[in-house]
């Protein structure tokens, strides 16, 4: 039965996809073969759910991939209570997402071939969060890149999508180098990729160092940073981010899907699925946290000045990872992959809110040329409304009390802490005031809708809002799963058993005595925070509309970095892009070109010449390759009898 | 065990071979011709697939043995037999062959039998090179490999043909005569037999193993090609009819990597174990500059030629550095290798008939007219470039894994390659087939129809089936693998001190 909950995607990629490939096709009709196929692995999931929660973990080896020497690795199924809340959110928000795409992408003629590759991603990310081994999870962590790379690429003819998948490859390639590199070292370490084994044995190897080049470097630590890198390209983190707000160029539902509720997060998932590496390594959680600490801070900033509306979503995105990444750093993975599950909820909806005024829009996703739209999108306005309130952490909705958790928990975590707390917060604000932004200026204050546009403005059909009404009962909801009340906390309930044991700090049954007190403050200054975000926001975008853009004529150097993300793609362009290519084109010319070629040039010109003398001496009769053949071997053989 | 199939090897070295003599005296028009070597070759592939039925995975031994006198007086046999390491070969050659055939259906027009001809003859030296535990057997075939891919590129290649067809002829030339001279030598101090299986394992002194080993290093390098001897691939591909460049990557480079397993590692074990590190830099730097080399280029065909530089840089590591991932690795590399990059020049090939241009500036958006070509194209990059799930994957990863082991920062370099092979190939994609079409003609193009799809399909079914499970190939290697290490690893380096000590 579990098995089943990949494969039934998987059934409906290669269906859909040989059918577009050999005959006519499913077209416009390839929704009746995916939906189902989701909503059944859906179904499963929430069984193998309940059936994990009381019977404990379930695991299955399919088959054995590979032998060689001492290494072996196998596919298979494991599903324990953090891959079993992984299964819900996958199947729960490509479910949703595959509804909505059957009115958001009705009439594209890629219509089959886009469900084909939602399929292909379900089945992979599944898989992905089932593995048992580095192997496994490596097999499909770069699966689920494939299918980021394909979807992104879906409206191909635009060169700003093709560019941008490429770009998202490549870019995750390099976070792969330092997983692969991690799992080799691994491998050598302890002979064997199964967690279970890598878990039992690396802290036997903890004060171990391994010489790499003439350095020797302390092993667990190099182990634990090699895969932070994967986890930093996945989860588009400091400094590999640039991939996520290019890949926005793929359609909106892949936006919600893949580049929101959960390949992006496969990278914090990899963090706590791997906690008992990590932890071993405090220099490394340090690394881990402090990436995470300025990833959310510093992508929060250029996404107070986008103009594109599905841009300022995708950097919320990079900084939501941000603060997942920070709390699995500082010890408290659980508090992350809550925040994980939350914001699976409200990203996605906002995302699919953000494609509905797209869709409404004919296409435009500039805010400049929004506004006003709350009477046309009713629907869209409400759940949209609701996904803000999650993300700018205002209570009761699911994204304060995840995001409270990791406030507290880095509060707590000592020493430092207390500046990660400030980072957290003061990215709080910033999100709540984008958040914000985005609704005061697409949805309030006068239009600034194109004429033409107006006209044809109209709400989406059910099929799309019906996902976003359900995703917006579980941005309220989500977070109720985790609340801070002993007894109620469902969350630590399932993934205590999980996560905690190797988690480097207190045990996380209770909290200890004096910290309890703090709770209730600390809440109180992040309810404070945020509110103070919205309600700037609102005197700026609705109180006072010109004061923006007198700021930013006022700050306009910190307003053009931020608008310019930084500047950070134009550094690697010069940095890295160019001088490599011109490496390329240098290193051609010179060494293969110049160099070996007119060396060998040089040599079988001149044999050729001498081929010519010797064929006169032969009447020219003599085949050239039998003559060079004996003259050599004469030669060589004279030199080896002498050598005798 | 397998006596019920007593002759199995001689038929496929003599079938093609057969056919080829009838085939020159065949009256029949170039259609019947054409048809007449496909159905041969597909004979052939047929009669190979027992092969992997009747082999005995838990043996090193040499199995399909047969052994005929053939020179009694200087003790040459004709001798064949396969072991785990040449039987996954002689299968990628029987599956090439049809699959070139079918590749030259419509694009070799001018003396269509002399084609089928020489494709046949190589065909059944090739098989004979995998098979062959004779040392005179082998150096026959050998030679005899290199006439017909000569004419097939001076005869059937591109514009500037005659300046690859010598280019390739000299290398490859002097690669052959320094092994003629291994093998006189092997005979001379090896007891006056040319049988491989015996030469192995011989205590030979150490001058001997010193200059042996450089003749067979220079022999397969040239062949592999490790860099820097390269050069002559580039200008044999771009030259090169389509079905040309397809047995060139699948097969004929693979010879090189045969040939250090089969000869190089067990004859002088000990040399070889002093030369790894020089080896396995020259690897790593073959996996890096070949695909700088390839980011580096406009023509498709220099493209992929420069990648399988690259990719072959992962067998030789993988070989030289003498652990079971390494080898097996090595070894799965090259059939993948064989598979993907064959596939790629096929699908150069399927696009050069219908523009006669392989530069890539005169693509663009090609995936709106043909998408089945698209999703190929797209395919076998993605296999080039070591996706997880896909053929690549699996034996790159194991090399790596091996390399890791016993040199650490090497693995780190040539990791680095992937990377840069993800760079190149997919920057190819994006120029060819994504973006809007560029020119008019572009727009009318064809998509591929069911010929060229039947030549594609079996090795995308490849590609998704060795990448998703790869055991049951590795588990085909692992005695013979095993026991290669066994004859390498009891060897001691050579002292280099020994090599200049007179006997």
């Amino acid at each position: 039965m579990d098995a089943l909950i990949p494969l039934l995607p998987f059934a409906a990629f290669v269906v859909i996809g040989l059918g577009d490939l050999f005959g006519r096709g499913f077209g416009p009709r390839a929704h009746w073969i995916a939906v189902p196929a989701v909503f059944g692995s859906l179904l499963l999931s929430l069984v193998a759910f309940g059936s994990v929660l009381s019977d404990g973990p379930h695991d299955l080896t399919l088959y054995t991939w590979a032998v060689s020497g001492t290494f072996r690795a196998s596919i298979g199924i494991h599903i324990d209570a953090l891959t079993a809340v992984m299964l819900l959110l996958v199947t729960i928000v490509s479910g949703l997402v595959h509804l909505y795409t059957v009115g958001y992408m009705h009439g594209d003629r890629g219509y089959a071939r886009f469900f084909a590759y939602i399929g292909l991603f379900t089945f992979s990310m599944l898989m992905l969060v089932m593995a048992a081994n580095l192997l496994q999870l490596y097999i499909f962590w770069e699966a689920v890149g494939l299918c980021s790379y394909l979807l992104i690429a879906h409206w191909y003819e635009r060169p700003s999508a093709a560019a941008a998948a490429t770009k998202a490859f490549v870019v995750n390639r390099v976070g792969d180098f330092g997983f692969a590199l991690g799992i080799f070292l691994i491998f050598r370490l302890v002979g064997s990729l199964d967690y279970d084994q890598v878990f039992a044995e690396l802290p036997k190897h903890a004060g171990e160092t391994i010489s790499i080049a003439g350095f020797e470097l302390p092993a667990v630590t190099l182990i634990a940073l090699l895969l932070f890198m994967g986890a930093v390209g996945k989860s588009a983190q400091l400094p590999l981010h640039v991939w996520l707000p290019d890949a926005m160029e793929g359609p909106t539902p892949i936006s919600a899907l893949i580049h929101a509720a959960t390949m992006v997060t496969a990278g914090v998932f990899m963090i706590a699925r791997l906690i008992p590496i990590f932890s071993l390594s405090p220099a490394a959680m340090s690394v881990v946290a402090a990436t995470g600490a300025a990833t959310a801070l510093f992508a929060a900033t250029i996404a107070l000045t986008q103009n594109d509306i599905k841009r300022v979503v995708a950097y919320s995105t990079v900084s939501q990872l941000g603060y997942m990444v920070m709390a699995c750093g500082l010890g408290a993975s659980m508090a992350g992959i809550f925040h994980l599950l939350t914001h699976g909820a409200f990203k996605a909806l906002l995302f699919l809110c953000c494609g509905s005024v797209i869709h409404a829009m004919a296409g435009e996703q500039d805010l400049r040329k929004m506004g006003g739209l709350k009477s046309r999108l009713p629907v869209t306005y409400g759940t949209f409304y609701i996904g803000a309130l999650a993300l700018a952490g205002i209570p009761p909705l699911s994204g304060f009390f995840s995001k409270d958790e990791i406030l507290f928990r880095a509060f707590l975590s000592g020493g430092t802490g207390i500046l990660f707390w400030g980072v957290g917060v003061a990215t709080a604000f910033l999100t709540a005031f984008y958040s914000f932004r985005l609704i005061y200026t697409v949805f309030h204050g006068p239009s600034r809708v194109d004429p033409k546009v107006a006209a044809s403005l109209h709400e989406s059909p059910p099929v799309m809002t019906i996902p976003l009404i359900v995703l917006a009962v579980l941005s309220v909801t989500v977070g109720w799963a985790g609340l801070p009340v002993a007894g109620w906390n469902g969350i630590e309930a399932a993934l205590g058993p999980v996560l905690s044991p190797a988690e480097s700090s207190e045990p996380d049954s209770g909290l200890p005595a004096g910290q309890a007190g703090l709770l209730l403050p600390l809440m109180g200054v992040s309810v404070a925070v945020a509110l103070a975000g919205w309600m700037t926001a609102r005197y700026f975008y609705l109180t006072r509309p010109e004061l923006p853009g007198r700021l930013a004529a006022r700050a306009a150097a910190l307003y053009r970095l931020s608008l310019n993300k930084w500047y950070v793609d134009e550094l690697y362009d010069r940095l890295v892009v160019r001088p490599t290519t011109r490496l390329a084109d240098r290193l051609w010319r010179t060494v293969d070109v110049q160099t070996i070629d007119e060396a060998v040039n040089g040599v079988g010109g001149s044999t050729l010449a001498g081929a010519r003398v010797l064929r006169l001496l032969q009447s020219g009769q003599l085949q050239h390759y039998a003559l060079v053949m004996m003259v050599g071997t004469f030669v060589i053989l004279t030199v080896y009898l002498i050598a005798q | 065990m397998n006596e019920n199939m007593g002759h199995i090897l001689t038929v496929l070295i003599f079938l093609p071979l057969a056919g080829a003599i009838v085939l020159a005296f065949f009256p029949g028009n170039d259609a019947g011709v054409r048809r007449i070597a496909l159905g041969l070759t597909a004979a052939t592939f047929l009669f190979s697939i027992p092969l992997l039925w009747g082999f005995d995975v838990s043996t090193h031994e040499m199995q399909f043995v047969e052994r005929v006198p053939w020179i009694p007086s200087f003790h040459i046999e004709y001798a064949v037999g396969v072991d785990g390491i040449s039987l996954l070969f002689v299968l990628l050659t029987t599956l090439l062959a049809p699959i070139c055939v079918l590749a030259s259906w419509i694009s070799v027009t001018a003396r269509v039998k002399e084609f089928m001809i020489a494709l046949l003859v190589m065909e059944a030296a090739m098989i004979g090179v995998f098979v062959s535990l004779d040392f005179v057997l082998f150096y026959v075939f050998w030679e005899a490999m290199l006439i017909p891919m000569y004419l097939i590129i001076g005869v059937w290649g591109g514009p500037n043909r005659i300046y690859a067809a010598i280019k390739f002829f000299l290398y490859t030339l002097a690669g052959s005569l320094l092994l003629l001279v291994a093998i006189l030598v092997l005979y001379f101090a090896g007891g006056r037999t040319f049988d491989i299986l015996h030469l192995m394992g011989q205590p030979y002194p150490a001058t001997v193993q010193f200059w042996i080993f450089w003749a067979f290093f220079l022999a397969f390098a040239i062949k592999v090609p490790m860099f820097p001897f390269h050069t002559w691939l580039p200008d044999a591909h771009v030259e090169a009819p389509t079905a040309g460049s397809v047995i060139l990557a699948s097969i004929l480079l693979k010879m090189g990597g045969y040939g250090f397993l089969r000869f190089c590692l067990p004859m002088v074990p000990q040399a070889s174990r002093s030369f790894t590190k020089f080896i396995l830099v020259l690897s790593v730097i073959a996996i890096l500059y070949g695909a700088y080399m390839a980011l580096a280029q406009t023509d498709l065909k220099k493209l992929i030629a420069y990648s399988s530089v690259s990719h072959m840089g992962f067998v030789t590591l993988g070989i030289f550095v003498l652990n079971a991932q390494g080898i097996e690795g090595a070894l799965l590399q090259m059939v993948n290798h064989g598979i993907t990059t064959g596939a790629l020049f096929l699908l150069v090939g399927m696009i050069y008939d219908r523009t006669h241009s392989r530069q890539i500036t005169d693509y663009g958006g090609i995936a709106r007219p043909m998408p089945r070509y698209g999703a190929m194209l797209v395919i076998f990059a993605l296999s080039s470039l070591g996706l997880p799930g896909m053929n690549s994957f699996a034996g790159e990863f194991l090399v790596l894994l091996g390399t890791f082991m016993t040199h650490a920062g090497l693995a780190v370099l040539a990791t680095l390659g992937v990377i840069l092979a993800a760079v190149y190939l997919l920057w190819m994609v994006q120029r060819i087939l994504f973006g809007p079409i560029t020119t008019s003609d572009n727009a009318r193009l064809t998509d591929l129809g069911m010929r060229e799809m039947a030549i594609l399909v079996p090795l995308v079914l490849l590609v998704f089936g060795i990448g998703f499970y790869p055991d049951p190939l590795l588990s085909l290697m692992h005695a013979s693998v095993d026991h290669l290490l066994a004859q390498v690893n009891a060897a001691a380096p050579l002292q280099l001190s020994e090599v200049w000590v007179r006997p």
